[in-house]
């Protein structure tokens, strides 16, 4: 770990300022990832700025739009009984997040910005194309095992680990992002990148914008969601494959599905074809089974990964019949 | 400075800061770059607090950071100033140890004993949730805590059977 | 008063456990002492062409950067006769002693700084240019080689009996396939790390070591100094399975730092540091063949083996120990080869070679058992074997027969239903498997000194090591039933080289070596009691002979009982599991065991080891695999996330049972010795429930999802 200067922001404003300009500082808030990064030699940042003390914590459930500040712990999220009761599907998610202890620590917003497990990412001592651009990718012919079945390429195929992001995209969330000139409301669809000519560019934020907070619409699939993961060990692993499912019915018809999927894409990776294959039919298993099927279309899985395909067919096939109650 | 002074405002790379650890108030001088587990172990000679990782993927280092277990390894010890952290060697009062503690012998829930004190601070933090109903339920919510020496099912029934004496 | 000898008592260690009291390797604290970090190379193969150390040492705090540009020459002496922990060939890694690189993570230089944060930091600046030549980073089977002579007459070169090729190939029922593990590394939590520091020419290592006095001679052939003025001390070991056996390059470094400095000096190596700083059970792959009669007799046994060792040194396991002994059979063939790969050496991992041994013996009998369409307890019974047919001699004890009734019964393997893929649970495909576990006992010279003092107290001392397996407490058990004291009352000691000499801490000989010692010292000390009244207490007749205290010492070795009988302990391991088919996921929702390992001593312990075996099984059979990326000469997943060990989500039921079973032949406690057999068997277990539950047979282990996904 090499040397960095710290500071404690006590507003958003000085946050901003302090990371805009080609500062090349960061932001900590839980730190549950970037101690790693920082451990291990991945990244070696300037300057920390420690944006705990801002007031972007604490949910908001009562009516209408949720709102979840960035800085809340992910424990507090899953323990929170309106997020409880009306989005069981990102409970879900979150409980099968890391470990208890990184759960108490790490925040909302430090969570959608996790960095990838590629095993060449981690290891400071070998090229990897999103740590040291034009290194190269050695996770394309090598180790990929855990790696990207959608959105990658020979440049990249890095898999986004996030479980939490997969149910929020099911769940269409939005972004609120603050930076120097003010506060903007983006998708959380739009956040993130893929890795095309650049994989070390991960997300559409500048450089000196702050995730505030994440806003969740009102849904009908409360009763009709279910996070699958699908992991080598029965708990704290990140996922091999996972599927946020969530369905609005119209009796036992899919009046609307958003079915996401974590562990195979450079980003989360929405299922657009199984949601048309559900969209307007009843659910039954025959078409569970067949909008499962389509979740590997356009997968371009590589020797260590292509297991990831029928996974992740099946898996999808197993979240439908859950959430749709008729597993 | 008490250990409740405000931190400096402008980035800096040495601080000293305040903890209150075990109801002690300690004032120390640390790099930014030096994590809560090094403080403790390095700094205070609290070494009961055990490094496995460095990395939080071990859970050897479990504090419970006023009343909430997290990993010591991944927190800047600079980012916890001024705030309470109970480790292993504060939960026994008046040399009489913490039931959790007697539970863990008694079930024979470690062998080596090194990842031991975090496993105890995160069966308390799990106490503290009220997280221990049911085997299945502990086991998931003690999966941040690896015994290579393999104790799990020990550890269970130590957490239980504290878990039932506390209530 | 009553015997604690055989009762379940807690751990006399326990409180300094639980409390953090118990001080490991790393957290002596010592006065003025500096952290030291290292910096490794990142080829694997050639030259360091330059080595630019003028960033490092501008670091605030840097007292020192140490590589071969300006380390002291140290003499690497000879060993007249190596440890037996030690591979018997080749030359140990010479730190700091040259140029030359022959594999990713060789340790090239090393910081030393106030604070390790400083060390960290500057070790990080140190530039290199190397000059890179081709590296052996796979392994290649043509080039595969038996052991030298030294490693053989070290009973690590196969071995054979009959015919085997012509037996085998007249056989009307056959096995022939190919096995393997992956490469698994310790992993113990508590970091290998040492502390060293001088006292003029004395040196003093607080090192994580399963035995001390082996760090001491190492260290003194190392420096060319005599052994009496290096003292070692380690009084608990945070886990280590065998990687703490050897004496690593790391603890030369720290010794070769502190002098260079004149501090103490602490090196505690980081978590991916660990995967190429001290060894790892070395990937095996296994060619087997079985020829059996159609009534299950075996008639052939075949194994070719062949395992990674380092360019450097040749380590080499007894994977044909079991082939060579489990079963009765009169053509038996194991042959054993290396491959020279540039790695660093792989070591001793819980019951080295003989786990792989019997992974690959017991998934193929699986295998035999299927064709046969026999009961696989039953194939196994047909083939027991009454005497050590490897040896020509009687078994001192078994009764292994008891453990597959037990284990069978308690784990209701009556219910099982013959056919594969024929037992489900809704969607879960349900296997119960089993398998037989093997190690075999030995035991080396041991030496322990007693000393009661007249309040009636008992200290017992030898240089011994309890990673674990509960030494403190079986060593303080069986001292205070010789001595008629209460448990309390008695002080064990071990991990000091200033104590007795005791044998390495491994190869589950501890207790039969130590404890047969330990006794002998007490009976020592007993036997020259001054002579009292029958009621009068020990401590009453030291008073009235006006002593303060009495010392005896114990030794203990074996004796002409190696060479008429053969000594091991059995074990049968039943094992279930739930197979999810979508995902290929496998779930272990129990396993029962049930053992000969001779008297146990400590039940409650005892089972914690053999529970603990179960778990490093489940690890072993279904996650446990360092990714190795050739083209990089390097283990991809160095971490604790991304190679798998088991969690607490990953264990359900483990069931323990201890067949009646006493050895005194092997040794006067009737002890045979337990850590190794608990981990033996539990991986083929899973293995072959895995082909019961889902008629997939993965003979590649770790069992992952996709191995049952994907064709």
């Amino acid at each position: 770990m090499l040397a960095f200067s710290y500071v404690v922001a006590p507003h958003a404003e000085t946050a901003l300022s302090l990371v805009c300009g080609g500062s090349n500082a960061t932001f900590i808030a839980g730190g549950t990832d970037i101690l790693q990064l920082l451990q291990e030699g991945v990244i070696a940042p300037p300057s920390l700025i420690d944006i705990n003390a801002l007031p972007f914590s604490g949910v908001q459930t009562e009516q209408g739009e949720a709102r979840i500040g960035a800085l809340t712990r992910l424990s507090d999220v899953a323990d929170d009984p309106g997020i409880r009761q009306r989005f069981p599907l990102l409970v879900q998610a979150l409980q099968e997040t890391a470990s208890p202890q990184v759960r108490n620590m790490a925040t909302v917003g430090g969570n959608l910005l996790q960095r990838t497990r590629c095993l060449y990412f981690r290891d400071a001592t070998v090229p990897c194309n999103k740590r040291q651009p034009g290194s190269g990718c050695p996770a394309w012919d090598g180790l990929n095992r855990i790696n990207a079945i959608f959105g990658g390429s020979d440049r990249c195929i890095a898999a986004n680990p996030g479980d939490m992001a997969v149910a929020l995209l099911a769940l269409d969330a939005d972004l609120l992002v603050q930076n120097v000139e003010g506060e903007r409301r983006m998708r959380l669809a739009d956040l993130y990148r893929m890795p095309d000519e650049n994989p070390q560019h991960e997300t559409t934020l500048a450089s000196g914008e702050l995730i505030t907070a994440v806003l969740l619409p009102s849904n009908e699939a409360a009763g009709h969601s279910y996070y699958l993961k699908v992991r080598d060990r029965a708990s704290f692993e990140w996922a091999l494959v996972s599927v946020a499912a969530a369905l609005e019915m119209d009796g036992t018809r899919v009046h609307r599905a958003r079915i996401v999927a974590g562990g195979v894409g450079t980003k989360p990776w929405r299922l657009m074809r199984v949601e048309e294959a559900l969209q307007g039919r009843p659910l039954t298993p025959d078409l569970a089974r067949q909008a499962g099927n389509r979740a590997g279309d356009g997968a371009a899985p590589r020797a260590g990964n292509a297991f990831k395909v029928p996974m992740l067919q099946r898996a999808v096939e197993r979240a439908l019949l859950t959430a749709g109650g008729i597993a | 400075m008490d250990s409740q002074g405000p931190l400096p405002s402008t980035p800096a790379s040495r601080f000293d800061i305040g903890l209150i650890v075990n109801g002690t108030s300690h004032r120390l001088a640390v790099d930014a770059r030096t994590t809560l587990l090094d403080a403790l172990r390095d700094r205070l000679h609290l070494t009961g607090t055990k490094r496995g990782c460095d990395l939080g993927q071990c859970g050897a280092c479990t504090v419970l950071l006023e009343g909430r277990r997290i990993n010591a390894c991944l927190t800047l010890a600079v980012m916890v100033h001024g705030r309470a952290i109970t480790t292993i060697e504060g939960i026994a009062t008046d040399g009489e140890l913490h039931p959790m503690q007697t539970a863990f012998v008694q079930h024979d829930a470690f062998q080596c004993g090194y990842c031991t004190p975090g496993q105890i601070m995160s069966a308390i933090g799990l106490l503290n949730e009220s997280r221990t109903t049911d085997e299945a339920t502990i086991r998931e919510h003690m999966s941040g805590n690896i015994c290579r020496c393999g104790a799990y099912t020990n550890i269970v029934a130590a957490v239980r059977d504290a878990a039932a004496r506390g209530s | 008063m009553n015997s604690v000898v055989g009762q379940p008592i807690s751990r006399v260690d326990g409180p300094a456990k639980v409390t953090g009291h118990a001080i490991y390797a790393a957290e002596f604290n010592l006065r003025n002492m500096v952290h030291a970090a290292l910096v490794h190379s990142t080829i694997a193969h050639g030259r360091i062409d330059q080595l630019d150390t003028r960033d490092a040492e501008q670091e605030p705090g840097v007292l020192a950067v140490i590589s071969h540009l300006n380390a002291e020459r140290l003499p690497y002496e000879p060993l007249e006769k190596r440890p037996p922990v030690d591979p018997k060939a080749g030359e140990q890694l010479h730190v700091f002693q040259g140029p030359e690189i022959l594999f990713v993570g060789q340790p090239i230089a090393v910081v030393i700084a106030e604070t390790v944060e400083q060390a960290r930091t500057a070790a990080a600046l140190v530039q290199v240019a190397y000059h890179e030549q081709v590296a052996t980073t796979e392994v290649r089977h043509d080039r595969a080689q038996p052991p030298t002579e030294a490693s053989s007459k070290a009973g690590r070169g196969g071995g054979s009996r009959g015919d085997a090729e012509k037996a085998f190939a007249k056989a009307p029922v056959k096995v022939d396939m190919w096995c393997s593990h992956d490469r698994e590394h310790h992993n113990a939590v508590e970091p290998h790390a040492t502390i060293a520091e001088w006292f003029g020419d004395h040196l003093t290592l607080y090192d994580k070591s399963q035995w001390v006095d082996n760090v001491r001679s190492e260290i003194a052939h190392v420096f060319g100094m005599p052994a009496e003025n290096i003292r070692v001390v380690s009084p608990f070991v945070g886990g280590a399975f065998g990687s703490a056996l050897r004496t690593w390059p790391h603890v030369t470094i720290a010794a070769l730092a502190a002098r260079q400095v004149g501090r103490a000096v602490r090196l505690e190596l980081t978590r991916r540091e660990l995967y190429v700083s001290v060894g790892y059970r070395p990937r095996t792959e296994q060619h087997m063949q079985l020829g059996a009669e159609a009534d299950g007799r075996l008639v052939a046994i075949i194994q070719d083996a062949v395992a990674p060792t380092s360019v450097y040194e040749e380590y080499a396991e007894r994977t044909a120990d079991p082939v060579l002994r489990t079963y009765s059979c009169p053509n038996v063939q194991a042959r054993y080869r290396l491959a020279p790969v540039n790695a660093n050496t792989p070591c001793p991992m819980r019951a080295p070679g003989i786990a792989t041994g019997v992974m690959a013996l017991e998934i193929a009998m699986d295998e035999l058992a299927d064709g046969l369409g026999m009961d696989p307890i039953e194939l196994r019974l047909r083939n027991y074997a009454e005497n050590d047919e490897a040896k020509g001699v009687p078994w001192s004890s078994k009764a292994l027969r008891e453990c597959y009734q037990t284990a069978a019964d308690r784990f209701l393997w009556s219910r099982r239903s013959a056919p594969p893929r024929s037992m489900r649970n809704g969607r879960l495909l349900i296997g119960y498997g089993m398998a037989t576990a093997f190690y075999p006992a030995e035991r080396a010279p041991a030496s322990v000194q007693a000393i009661l003092y007249a309040n009636d107290t008992a200290v017992v001392r030898t240089a011994s090591s309890d990673m674990g397996p509960g030494t403190y407490t079986a060593m303080t058990q069986l001292a205070a039933d010789t001595l008629g004291l209460p448990i309390e009352r008695v002080h064990f000691e071990l991990g000091d080289t200033e104590m007795p000499k005791a044998p390495v801490h491994g190869g589950s000989m501890t207790l039969a070596s130590v404890g047969t010692a330990v006794v002998d010292a007490c009976k020592a000390l007993m036997a020259n009691l001054p002579a009292g009244e029958m009621a009068e207490g020990h401590g009453a007749r030291l008073r009235r002979a006006g002593l303060e205290s009495l010392t005896a010492t114990g030794h203990s070795e074996p004796g002409d009982e190696a060479n008429k009988y053969s000594s091991a302990g059995f074990g049968a391991v039943f094992a279930e599991v739930w197979v999810d088919p979508d995902f290929g996921t496998v779930r272990v929702p129990r396993i029962v065991g049930a053992y000969d390992v001779g008297r146990v001593i400590n039940p409650k312990i005892a089972r914690s080891q053999c529970l603990g075996g179960m778990v490093g099984g489940i690890g072993m059979a279904l996650m446990e695999q360092a990714e190795w990326d050739a083209r990089l000469g390097r283990v991809m997943n160095a971490n604790l996330a991304e190679y798998l060990v088991p969690v607490n989500a990953d264990v359900t039921d483990l069931d323990v049972t201890f067949v009646r079973s006493s050895d005194e032949i092997f040794n006067p406690l009737g002890a045979k010795g337990l850590a190794e057999i608990a981990l033996c068997g539990v991986a083929p277990a899973i293995a072959n429930a895995v082909y019961h539950a889902t008629g997939k047979r993965v003979r590649h282990l770790p069992i992952m999802p996709e191995k049952l996904l994907v064709d």
